[in-house]
């Protein structure tokens, strides 16, 4: 099943190799990565999704806490989590289509931000299932090309990812 | 106080107590060497950076510090890799330094450039590229604390050229600041109790130890956990000296090699206590159908290897040696007479034996029992990898930890030699015993220049049956007979070879010549090669094929 971890990791030259290294050279099969800043100084948070079962989740964590330069994994499946990833869809628009690609933003509520004669941008933001079914949509104009982040995702309620229990 | 960088690795090194360095210089290594002459370091010069690698990482395991090796950019660092593989995969504390191409020049392919940082992420524990000069010595306190500390390990710095020559202020850092990296050293008291319990109920228990146990010093904790629950023990290939092999209850090694003994009482166990070993698949055979009716206390400092290859019912993460220490306090021996008697009739009905015609051909197993008889059982033993090496864990008996070295992960032929020179370099009065292959010994022959320009005086007794032995084995064993590229017919005149190095070179072909050839050697003041023509069909028995069960095992039968 989906799985996505945490990880909070010293913001070093070559950090994001020694992750994502270890995930090739065990075998663990990466669907997606979101790297970025924390509020921390110096500290970088990956999110990254695998499918994997919860024993080999369990031996990625493992092998992640290995890495000097790691302070931290949680496996945010294990609790309440909301997880987010922004995607920016380019689409065919002819003139006489607008009006219903228009449309279909709005119930998504997702956003226009770019507009030339035959196409445009449209950026929408939500959990994988909301962006499948976005594309779905899309499909019918016809999408000329994405560009997306990879989720990213924080616990529910006060705890942080630090605090979190696993 | 002002120092520039190879000044400031010499302090680095100095405050470490660091005593000798392996290495080999060249081009991006000079401003390095050039203290290393000036302050007079005692450096051991091999003849291939591979030798260097591989002899720090004898004297690591043989003396118990952190083996230091230095090499130069490009090929130097490459050269390196199998060595640094080497003791990563058996958790050797190691401290690699590479020269690097000047901080401008590097990702421009200059001369002699290589990512050694990148080629090594894998097999190094970690690794640092040294951009700043305010950064080295924060850099060398934290690989000295990381290889030696923990699960232990190598570490690599990679030291770009310019970085030597630039001058700074120097201070060593006291302390090391590393919040992401914390080794958990006691185990946790509940879990200790749960396994006090198991062990208590237990009706069939066996201790199955590993490298772990000589890596924490815990081998006098282990023998007498043992004795004082009566439980037997088996200890893998890296864990061989960590028993004595003369105490009752030690079943000898498992797995591939292992003895009936050891491979049926795992098998047949309804608790196996794991004490710094990781079920590496030489062990277990095929995984399921490993010690099915086991229950499994794994004791480890690394929390990846509990339930990496075999469930854990009770995992406790620590130092094997603390860890022992407590269960010692609270374990209480098991009622489990019937299951000794079981096991020690197994022992003594179906032991490790060989047969010796009086006429030849010569069995290695023989030379292996005289370089025993010979040496008083007091050497240190190193090996290289194949059946020579199986032969040595099955016939020469030992005593104490860290006298056994052997390449067990990575199975890496040429190890032994130049890790012979490393561990007498760290016991320079000591019998350092090199058992190697015809194959083996030739993947780093050339470090025999280092052990006569040293006055090491390593005795390496060869195992010549003209083949790659194992792999001929297979061959025979799984391949229909059909023996591709196993042969070495051809292979150099060893004593001769010897000869032209400056060393001693003896042959033994026959029966009577095994002991007389083993007593000149030991005779010897300088390093001496014995080649002992053996009979070439000789096969390591008992085996279990591999991904089959370890009761599944070709030989082994009852006397």
């Amino acid at each position: 099943m989906k799985r996505v971890l945490a990880i909070l990791v010293e913001d070093r030259p070559g950090v994001l190799t020694r992750v994502s290294g270890l995930f090739s050279r065990r075998g663990y099969n990466i669907q997606n990565i979101a790297v970025g800043r924390t509020i921390e100084p110096g500290i970088s948070r990956m999110t990254v999704t695998v499918d994997a079962d919860r024993v080999t989740v369990e031996q990625i964590v493992k092998q992640l806490n290995k890495l000097v330069n790691v302070l931290k994994v949680s496996d945010l499946t294990e609790e309440s989590s909301v997880g987010r990833e922004l995607m920016l869809i380019k689409v065919k628009a002819e003139p006489e289509k607008r009006g219903d690609i228009q449309q279909l933003v709005a119930t998504f509520r997702a956003k226009i931000i770019d507009v030339s004669p035959d196409s445009m941008i449209v950026e929408v933001t939500g959990d994988e299932n909301k962006l499948q079914a976005f594309m779905l949509m899309m499909q019918e104009f016809g999408i000329k090309e994405i560009a997306a982040t990879g989720n990213v995702a924080l616990l529910r309620g006060g705890r942080t990812t630090r605090e979190a229990r696993n | 106080m002002r120092l520039n960088g190879a000044q400031m690795v010499l302090r680095c090194l100095e405050a470490e107590g660091v005593e000798v360095v392996f290495g080999y210089p060249g081009g991006a290594v000079l401003t390095l060497y050039d203290e290393i002459y000036k302050k007079g370091l005692r450096h051991i010069l091999t003849r291939h950076e591979q030798g260097a690698a591989h002899a720090a990482d004898g004297y690591a395991r043989a003396s118990g510090k952190t083996g230091v090796v230095i090499a130069t950019s490009g090929p130097g660092a490459t050269n390196l890799v199998t060595g640094i593989a080497n003791a990563y995969m058996d958790s050797i504390p190691l401290v690699a330094i590479t020269g690097q191409v000047a901080r401008p020049g590097i990702g421009t392919d200059a001369f002699q450039e290589a990512d050694i940082t990148g080629i090594t992420l894998p097999i190094t524990k970690h690794n640092y590229l040294v951009t700043k000069l305010e950064e080295l010595p924060r850099i060398f306190k934290e690989a000295f604390h990381i290889a030696g500390t923990g699960r232990k390990g190598p570490v690599l710095i990679d030291l770009p050229k310019d970085v030597q020559i630039e001058e700074g202020d120097f201070a060593y850092p006291q302390r090391v600041e590393l919040s992401t990296y914390r080794p958990v050293y006691e185990g946790h008291a509940g879990q200790i109790s749960r396994a006090a319990t198991a062990i208590r109920k237990a009706k069939k228990p066996v201790i199955y130890s590993g490298g772990g146990v000589v890596s924490s010093g815990a081998s006098a904790e282990l023998l007498e956990f043992s004795k004082y629950t009566g439980i037997p023990v088996t200890t893998t290939l890296t864990g061989l000296g960590s028993i004595p092999s003369a105490y009752t209850y030690y079943l000898g090694m498992p797995g591939m090699h292992g003895t009936y003994a050891a491979n049926h009482a795992l098998s047949n166990a309804d608790l196996i206590i794991a004490v710094g070993a990781r079920f590496d698949d030489r062990v277990t055979g095929k995984v399921d159908a490993f010690a099915v009716h086991a229950q499994v206390i794994h004791i480890d400092i690394d929390p990846a290897e509990i339930g990496k290859n075999v469930a854990a019912a009770i995992p406790i993460v620590g130092d094997v040696k603390l860890v022992l220490q407590e269960l010692l306090k609270k374990a209480k021996p098991p009622e489990i007479e019937e299951w000794q008697n079981q096991v020690l009739a197994w022992k003594k009905e179906r032991p490790l034996r060989f047969h010796q015609p009086p006429g030849g051909p010569v069995k290695p197993q023989f030379v292996i029992s005289e370089l025993y008889r010979l040496t008083g059982g007091d050497a240190i033993v190193t090996t290289d990898v194949g059946q020579h090496q199986m032969w040595a864990a099955q016939y020469y008996p030992l005593e104490k930890p860290r006298t056994f070295i052997s390449s067990g992960g990575l199975g890496t032929m040429g190890f032994g030699f130049p890790a012979a020179i490393g561990a007498q370099v760290a016991f320079p009065g000591r019998t350092v015993l090199c058992i190697a292959g015809d194959g083996s010994f030739q993947m780093n022959s050339q470090e025999l220049a280092t052990a006569v320009c040293h006055k090491l005086p390593v005795k390496v007794a060869i195992i010549n049956n003209q083949y790659l032995g194992m792999v001929r084995q297979w061959q025979e064993f799984f391949y229909g007979g059909r023996y591709a590229h196993s042969c070495l017919a051809g292979s150099p005149d060893f004593v001769k070879l010897a000869e032209a190095y400056g060393a001693a070179g003896m042959r033994a072909s026959t029966v009577e010549e095994v002991p007389r050839v083993i007593a000149a050697a030991l005779e010897t003041e300088g390093p001496v090669v014995m080649d002992f023509h053996v009979d070439p069909q000789e096969n390591v028995l008992p085996m279990v094929a591999p991904n089959t069960s370890i009761v599944e095992m070709i030989g082994g039968d009852a006397l």
